[in-house]
C-alpha cells in the first residue's frame, strides 16, 4: 500500500514536469513526435532508476558516514554524467537494439535536471532503498505520460492557424499549463 | 565585439530566457513571487559570474577532451558556496528556493556560457559576459515573477495593493507555463515590431 502511495502520488499528483518543474528542457525540446517521446522516456527511466540507486548508496555508504555531506551537490552531478557515459558503452556492447532506440537520448539525459532533482528529493524524504528505486521509476513515468500527451497533442498543432507571436514555444507554454490544470485534478488525491 | 556589448546582450539581443529559452526549470519553478525570482537571478549571476571568470583563468589547463567534466566541477563548487551562504544567512529564501538552489548545476545557461564563451575569451569580457547574462536572467525572472505575483495576490514584493483575492491560478504550477507563454509571446511581438 505504501508502494501504491508512492507510485501514484509521482506520477499523478506530483507529476515531475507538470507540478515540479523538473525536466521542462527534454519536455518543450523533444516533444515535437510521439514515437521520440517514447524513446526518451525510456531512456530517462533507465538512467534515473540506476542513478537514484548509486546515489543513495553513496550518500549513505560513502558521504554520510566520512561527514562530508557538503560534497552531495558536486559528486552527484559527477556521478550522474559517468553513469550516463557507463550505460551507453555498456548498451552498445550488450543490447545493439536497445542501443539504437535509446543511444540518441542518452547524451542529452546529463543536463535534465530531472535525473539530479530525484536523487536530491529520495534523499530529502529519507527513503529507504527500495522506495527510492520506486520513487524514481514512477517519477520517469510521470515524466513520460506528461512527455506522451503532449506530444500527442503538439503533432495536431503544426496544422492549426495561431496567432504570429505565439507560434512554437509560447504556444508549448500555454498547452503545457492546460495539462498542468488537468493534472491538478488528482491534486489530495494521496 | 566591445566589451559594452558583451554586457549588454545579454538583456535584450540575447536574453537567456526570451530569446535563448534556457533555463526553463527554474524560470518557470521558483517565480511564484517576485523576491523569489529575484533571489534565484541573483545566485544564478553569482555562479555564472564566478565560473565564467575562473575557467576563462584556467582554460588554457585543462586538456581539450575532459573540459565538459572540469567545467561541471568547477560550477558545482561555486553552487555549493551559494547554497551554504543562502543557508546560513537568508534561511527563509533557501527554504523557498528549496531544490532549485542545488538545480543550478544542470542550468544550462551556465554550462553553456562556460563551452561557448568562457572557454575562449580572456578575462574580463568572460567576466562581463557572465555578469550580463545573469542579469538578464534575474531580469527575465523578477518580470515573470512580479507579474504572476501581482495577477495571483494583487500584491508585488509582500506589499498589497487591494484588500481582495487576485487569480489563485497565476500562483499554482498552471500559472508559470501561461504566464511565461504569454509574456514570451508578448516578447515576440515586440521584437518584430521593433
Amino acid at each position: 500500500m505504501e508502494y501504491l502511495i508512492i507510485v501514484f502520488g509521482a506520477i499523478f499528483v506530483n507529476n515531475i514536469v507538470l507540478n515540479q518543474f523538473l525536466g521542462i528542457c527534454p519536455f518543450l525540446g523533444v516533444s515535437n513526435k510521439v514515437s521520440t517521446g517514447i524513446g526518451m522516456t525510456g531512456a530517462v527511466t533507465f538512467v534515473m532508476a540506476i542513478a537514484t540507486m548509486v546515489t543513495y548508496l553513496i550518500q549513505h555508504y560513502v558521504l554520510i558516514p566520512l561527514g562530508i555531506t557538503y560534497l552531495q551537490t558536486i559528486s552527484y552531478i559527477l556521478i550522474i554524467a559517468a553513469l550516463v557515459q557507463m550505460v551507453e558503452i555498456i548498451l552498445k556492447k550488450v543490447s545493439r537494439p536497445l542501443y539504437q532506440a535509446l543511444g540518441v537520448y542518452l547524451p542529452l539525459i546529463t543536463t535534465n535536471c530531472a535525473i539530479l532533482g530525484v536523487a536530491i528529493l529520495v534523499i530529502q524524504n529519507d527513503f529507504n532503498l527500495i522506495e527510492s528505486v520506486i520513487f524514481a521509476i514512477s517519477n520517469a513515468l510521470g515524466f513520460g505520460l506528461a512527455l506522451v500527451i503532449f506530444s500527442g497533442i503538439r503533432e495536431h498543432m503544426d496544422l492549426i492557424d495561431i496567432p504570429k507571436g505565439m507560434k512554437g514555444v509560447p504556444m508549448a507554454l500555454v498547452i503545457a499549463g492546460l495539462l498542468s490544470m488537468a493534472f491538478m485534478g488528482f491534486a489530495g488525491l494521496v | 565585439m566591445s566589451n559594452l556589448q558583451n554586457f549588454t546582450k545579454g538583456f535584450f539581443k540575447e536574453n537567456a530566457v526570451f530569446v535563448q529559452l534556457l533555463g526553463m526549470c527554474p524560470t518557470l519553478g521558483v517565480t511564484s513571487t517576485a523576491i523569489n525570482g529575484l533571489g534565484m537571478g541573483l545566485a544564478t549571476t553569482f555562479v555564472l559570474l564566478m565560473s565564467n571568470v575562473v575557467i576563462s583563468l584556467v582554460k588554457n589547463f585543462i586538456p581539450d577532451k575532459v573540459r565538459i567534466p572540469a567545467f561541471i566541477v568547477i560550477i558545482a563548487s561555486f553552487v555549493t558556496v551559494v547554497d551554504l551562504v543562502m543557508a546560513g544567512y537568508l534561511p527563509d529564501l533557501h527554504e523557498q528556493l528549496g531544490l532549485f538552489i542545488p538545480l543550478i548545476v544542470v542550468n544550462c545557461i551556465v554550462l553553456g556560457r562556460a563551452e561557448a564563451f568562457a572557454s575562449k575569451h580572456a578575462v574580463v569580457s568572460s567576466m562581463l559576459d557572465g555578469l550580463g547574462m545573469g542579469l538578464g536572467f534575474s531580469m527575465a525572472l523578477l518580470m515573470l515573477g512580479s507579474l504572476r505575483e501581482i495577477l495571483g495576490s494583487l500584491s508585488l514584493f509582500g506589499f498589497k495593493f487591494v484588500e481582495a483575492d487576485g487569480i489563485l491560478l497565476f500562483i499554482l504550477p498552471p500559472g508559470a507555463f501561461l504566464a511565461l507563454g504569454f509574456l514570451i509571446a508578448f516578447i515576440n511581438h515586440l521584437r518584430k515590431t521593433a
